[in-house]
């Protein structure tokens, strides 16, 4: 016992020493925990249906991260069975691997957000971030009216997705090149949903605020909300275990 | 400093570390044993837990553990245990169409509770936490309904939503936007208000309400009736009550003439199944103005023409 403190000494008082073998501890640590994350195919299961946001979508849950909503709302239903009754399925990781970063959350003051997309109306949402309490009483969020009024302004749609593109999603080209169009497409009460569902299947087109002379941040925060845990058809796929393999 | 003083303290008994800085020297107490062990032990149990639970990666997998358990395995195992359990009685309401739920009262109750709790979770965010709804949202203890309060006709909204986008068997209608759309002027939009608040019965009849009555006739009485009654078949509501959805007031009744309301109620159908479906419409049906089931008095199936 003795000369193993004693040798310890030695580490304890040599600030290179203890770097070095510091450095040799997190290393294996990572190679252990992190690296076979990458590799192994069983990390993100094969799940049809999941893609990449819309720009619409995109820049609703950029407000999603400005606002810190996942400081009070978790994106992940854990596979208990309180909360599936609650939210539905549980999450699977597939269904979040176009999320840089993605939104899991630790904390929920307010419930579950991974499946919360067609579960109230569009109206409702408005109605919910401009004045929570009109609608459930007993709610602490904030307001956040100051959505509606706000002009959307996303700059370069396109240089969004192309940097989403260089951690690993799969943007085409083309997706690219039109983000543009497809963001003013989404939120047009007249657009022809075919257009963008072409290129993002199940995607929603409609006007999503109310107010539709305006492309506001609240057409692209309801967009998001409103596609949130829509894009896996349970019903369809295989059943859960089969999911879960 | 030097380490080679290493000595026993005499009060304490303990030997000290060796080294002294201007006198002060410093004890080298030894871990309690209990302290001790339990780190020992703690390691064991760690390695312990990796061979019966997933643990290690390796290069095509990761080992499963003896036992073989997983969270998502128990979790199936667990609603499927629960499903068993239920089984008989939600096989039971399954088995029977909705309008003759009320005939099994032991049937019918199982059916209110657990809709009761499938409300709490899916619906009380519109209609409150008691069901009496707020603006825009319809109250469900009275017993004025937009599309029609018996069971077939609340499990039919209840599945199938109300203007429910891109989805053709969602209950349809949409009232012109008068006002928006240039089909009223400002002067007819007050006198149509004015003739709405005297059939409602809020105010005594004036010329401005005679006027209003007129175009009452010509644009508003395909649905809501001639004499403003509503119609279900369209989701119209009946404007000769006190009931009100957004607010009957002057100045929004005149909102709602210029701009025109467009309430929307997701389908539940994509998110519940059809059992769920039963027990929340048997709940709904409870709250206080549940109608009775007519054969020839209503088609819930039938739909309104009026698509966009």
């Amino acid at each position: 016992m003795s000369t193993f403190t004693e040798k310890h000494k030695k580490l304890e008082r040599n600030v290179t020493l203890l770097a070095a073998a510091a450095l040799v501890t997190v290393v294996i640590g990572g190679i252990v925990e992190i690296a076979p994350l990458f590799y192994l195919e069983e990390t993100v299961e094969e799940v049809e249906g999941v893609r990449p946001y819309t720009p619409l979508e995109l820049a609703g849950r950029n407000i999603y991260i400005r606002e810190g909503c996942y400081n009070c709302h978790s994106q992940m239903v854990r596979p208990f069975r309180d909360e599936v009754d609650r939210y539905g399925h549980y999450s699977l990781s597939a269904e979040s691997m176009y999320d840089h970063p993605f939104q899991w959350g630790s904390k929920r003051t307010g419930p579950d957000l991974a499946r919360v997309g067609g579960r109230y109306s569009d109206e409702w949402h408005v109605q919910h971030l401009i004045d929570p309490r009109s609608v459930v009483p007993e709610s602490i969020m904030p307001s956040y009216s100051f959505l509606a009024e706000r002009r959307l302004d996303m700059e370069d749609p396109g240089a969004h997705l192309t940097a989403l593109r260089r951690v690993g999603v799969p943007y085409t080209d083309e997706q690219i090149e039109q983000a543009a169009e497809h963001l003013a497409l989404q939120a047009d009460p007249d657009g022809f949903a075919p257009d963008l569902q072409e290129f993002y299947p199940k995607s929603q087109v409609r006007d999503f605020d109310g107010d539709p002379r305006r492309l506001t941040e609240m057409d692209a925060l309801v967009a998001y909300l409103q596609m949130l845990g829509t894009l896996v058809d349970f019903e369809a796929a295989a059943p859960m275990e089969e999911l879960s393999e | 400093m030097a380490d080679t003083k290493k000595r026993i303290d005499e009060p304490t008994g303990t030997e000290t570390v060796g080294h002294e800085w201007d006198g002060i020297e410093e004890l080298n107490t030894p871990l309690p044993r209990w302290w001790l062990w339990t780190f020992y032990a703690t390691i064991i149990w760690a390695l312990v837990y990796t061979v019966f639970y997933p643990a290690w990666p390796g290069i095509a997998g990761y080992t499963k553990g003896l036992l073989g358990w997983s969270s998502e395995e128990e979790l199936a195992e667990e609603m499927a245990e629960e499903a068993e359990r239920r089984a008989p009685i939600l096989e039971a309401i399954a088995a029977t169409p909705i309008e003759r739920l009320p005939e099994d009262s032991e049937l019918l109750r199982f059916a209110q509770v657990g809709g009761e709790s499938l409300f709490k979770n899916y619906c009380v965010q519109c209609h409150g936490t008691g069901a009496a709804g707020g603006k825009g949202y319809p109250n469900l203890n009275d017993d004025e309904w937009l599309w029609g309060g018996d069971m077939k006709a609340i499990q039919y909204t209840l599945e199938h939503g109300i203007r429910n986008p891109d989805h053709d068997e969602t209950r349809f209608s949409m009232m012109p936007a008068f006002g928006r759309d240039g089909l009223l002027s400002e002067e007819e939009i007050a006198d149509v208000t004015a003739h709405v608040r005297v059939i409602s019965g809020q105010a005594d009849p004036s010329e401005a309400a005679v006027r209003g009555a007129e175009i009452f006739g010509q644009q508003c009485a395909v649905c809501h009736g001639p004499e403003g009654a509503g119609d279900r078949e369209q989701g119209a509501p009946n404007l000769t009550d006190a009931i009100w959805l957004y607010g009957g007031d002057t100045e929004t009744i005149r909102q709602t003439v210029r701009n025109s309301r467009y309430g929307v109620m997701p389908r539940f159908g994509a998110r519940l199944n059809p059992v769920e479906i039963k027990m929340l419409t048997a709940y709904v049906h409870s709250r206080g103005g549940g109608e009775d089931f007519v054969e020839v008095a209503e088609n819930p199936e039938t739909e309104v023409d009026e698509r966009p």
